[in-house]
């Protein structure tokens, strides 16, 4: 019979030998190996203090866009709900009245907008959905916690900070803190 | 009035010395159970305990804190006094055995000598052996008062296992004996010192290699450790005879096996590896220039490091070998080492005779 994989081996039926039998020896291998393990390189890291990078396609946690003028860019059409497998968005809409013009980039924005974060698969189908680039995933995953509510994330969790009106905020967010404040620092100095 | 003629600072001196060897054989568990879990993970290409205080040392005293603060249960069918007696006894005689073994050469304070040992009995080895058989008995009472199958059927393991390599344990030491010609550990020690080549050659490791052997093996049944720890065997019953214990009644089956692990490893280092004898060093020329004091606590840290390489040994072997198989076990020890020890003790006889001739 032809063999499927070329790994078959052929079985060992030999009576065991007499430095077989003295099982020492074995024992005295099986030894030189764990030692060898003592010296290797550990599999684990000190996982609070360092941390592995994700990929660079990793989807974690979502944020809600704004444009660069600090207006939320979601208009609460829906469909990135529809496209969401998991059934973890909820949102309602509403209309932007005259004196929130600075706040809603379009007439209808998102007054609620949920994300059940144990319901989610992270798979990103909302951020292709959103005609407004209006959602995004990041490359945080969700805390550990107490309740199921607390993982219910609404807009105060969501929203990206205001580009204007916190700007150190965005920065932090964005990772680049220190190079805003060399140049709000070489901005001064001009 | 006869009281008063008793050496008080005999007594005095005694009493200091047994209250430093209980102390340091209960750090040394302290730690020896730290150590475990830390070899245990370098074995297996992990970190292991890190934590707690610098490079987690705080982490022995955290797990002793866990265990006294756990609920202390008494299961409602148990024998009680029984019960409490179990571990008691465990401990008790896991620390008795220190006594005889001699930790150094003796101190000179203002003149007066102080032997580093609690009691030097010229019948040392039987004594150890007779509390070591009584170790048993915190296992089987243990077990016993616990009414549940498995402790039970631990207990019976245990010591039915204890007493079989005991003989064999036994009969490795008679032919150590035959070459001593002392029961004595302090003799045994003081006749390994000043051999050839760094006074390595001085030492019974090299007449007696085949009964360092067995008595290792032996050891090993002995303290109940990998791969003979089929007392506990998790996988087939449940911890075992301490399976209904808990808090810290639970810490002094677990400690007592560490302290058996430390005197064993310490048994060892005196009865094969020249005790307190450091090597390739003269330790009386070094008496001579820089007195006996320092020469003695010289001599207990070779004792503590032959020790500590003898536990690290113990894990070793604990995180490599599998445990073996009930029949396996009886196999190898009465149709094996008992032979064997025989043949070694026979061997060793004939040989002291012809060479007295």
């Amino acid at each position: 019979m032809q063999a499927l994989t070329n790994r078959a081996k052929q079985v060992d039926a030999e009576p065991l030998s007499f430095w077989e039998r003295l099982y020492l020896p074995g024992i005295a291998k099986g030894m030189l190996i764990t030692l060898k393990h003592i010296f290797k390189k550990k599999a684990t890291i000190n996982y609070p203090e360092q941390k592995r990078p994700f990929s660079s396609v990793f989807r974690g946690l979502h944020v809600l866009n704004r444009d660069e003028e600090g207006r939320e860019r979601c208009t609460a059409c829906g469909l990135c709900a529809v496209a969401c497998p998991a059934e973890a968005i909820t949102m309602e809409g509403a209309e932007r009245k005259k004196d929130e013009l600075h706040l809603y980039r379009e007439e209808k924005y998102a007054a609620r907008y949920e994300i059940n974060m144990l319901r989610c698969i992270f798979c990103g189908l909302c951020e292709e959905a959103c005609p407004k680039d209006a959602i995004y995933l990041t490359e945080t995953f969700a805390p550990a916690n107490y309740t199921r509510s607390s993982f219910i994330y609404g807009k105060p969790d969501l929203l990206i900070p205001d580009p204007v009106a916190q700007p150190e905020d965005f920065e932090r967010a964005k990772g680049k803190l220190e190079e805003h404040k060399a140049n709000q620092r070489a901005k001064k100095t001009d | 009035m006869d009281l008063l003629l008793v050496d008080w600072a005999l007594v005095f001196e005694k009493l200091i010395l047994i209250v430093i060897v209980v102390l340091a054989s209960l750090g040394i568990a302290l730690y020896t159970t730290f150590a475990e879990r830390k070899v245990a993970a370098v074995i297996q290409d992990r970190r292991g305990p890190n934590r707690a205080g610098p490079f987690g040392l705080l982490q022995p005293f955290a797990d002793g804190l866990k265990l006294i603060f756990k609920e202390d249960i008494i299961p409602l069918t148990s024998n009680k006094a029984l019960f409490v007696l179990g571990p008691g006894l465990a401990m008790v005689t896991a620390l008795l055995t220190s006594a005889v073994i001699p930790w150094g050469s003796a101190l000179d304070l203002d003149g007066r000598t102080v032997p580093l040992q609690i009691a030097d009995i010229n019948i040392g080895v039987l004594y150890i052996f007779g509390v070591v058989s009584m170790g048993v008995y915190g296992v089987m009472i243990g077990g016993w008062a616990s009414n549940n199958k498995f402790s039970l059927l631990a207990a019976i393991r245990g010591a039915s296992q204890i007493i079989s390599y005991e003989l064999a344990m036994g009969i490795s030491l008679i032919a150590l004996l035959m070459l001593t010609g002392s029961l004595s550990l302090k003799t045994i020690v003081e006749q390994q010192m000043g051999g050839g080549w760094g006074g390595l050659l001085g030492w019974n490791i090299i007449y007696q290699p085949l009964g360092f052997l067995i008595f290792l093996i032996c050891a090993f049944a002995e303290c109940n450790r990998t791969p003979f720890d089929l007392s506990e065997a998790e996988s087939e019953l449940n911890f075992g005879y301490h399976q209904e214990y808990s808090s810290m009644k639970l810490g002094f089956f677990l400690f007592a096996e560490y302290i058996n692990m430390f005197i064993s490893s310490a048994l060892m280092a005196t009865l094969f590896f020249g005790g307190y004898d450091i090597p390739f060093v003269n330790e009386a020329n070094l008496a001579q220039s820089w007195g006996p004091n320092i020469v003695a606590f010289l001599g207990v840290i070779a004792l503590l490091v032959k020790t500590v390489l003898f536990i690290f040994f113990f894990m070793w072997v604990r995180w490599t070998v599998p445990r073996f198989r009930y029949d396996q076990l009886m196999d190898l020890g009465w149709k094996k080492l008992i032979p064997l020890a025989l043949a070694n003790m026979l061997i060793t006889g004939a040989v002291v005779l012809w060479l007295n001739k």
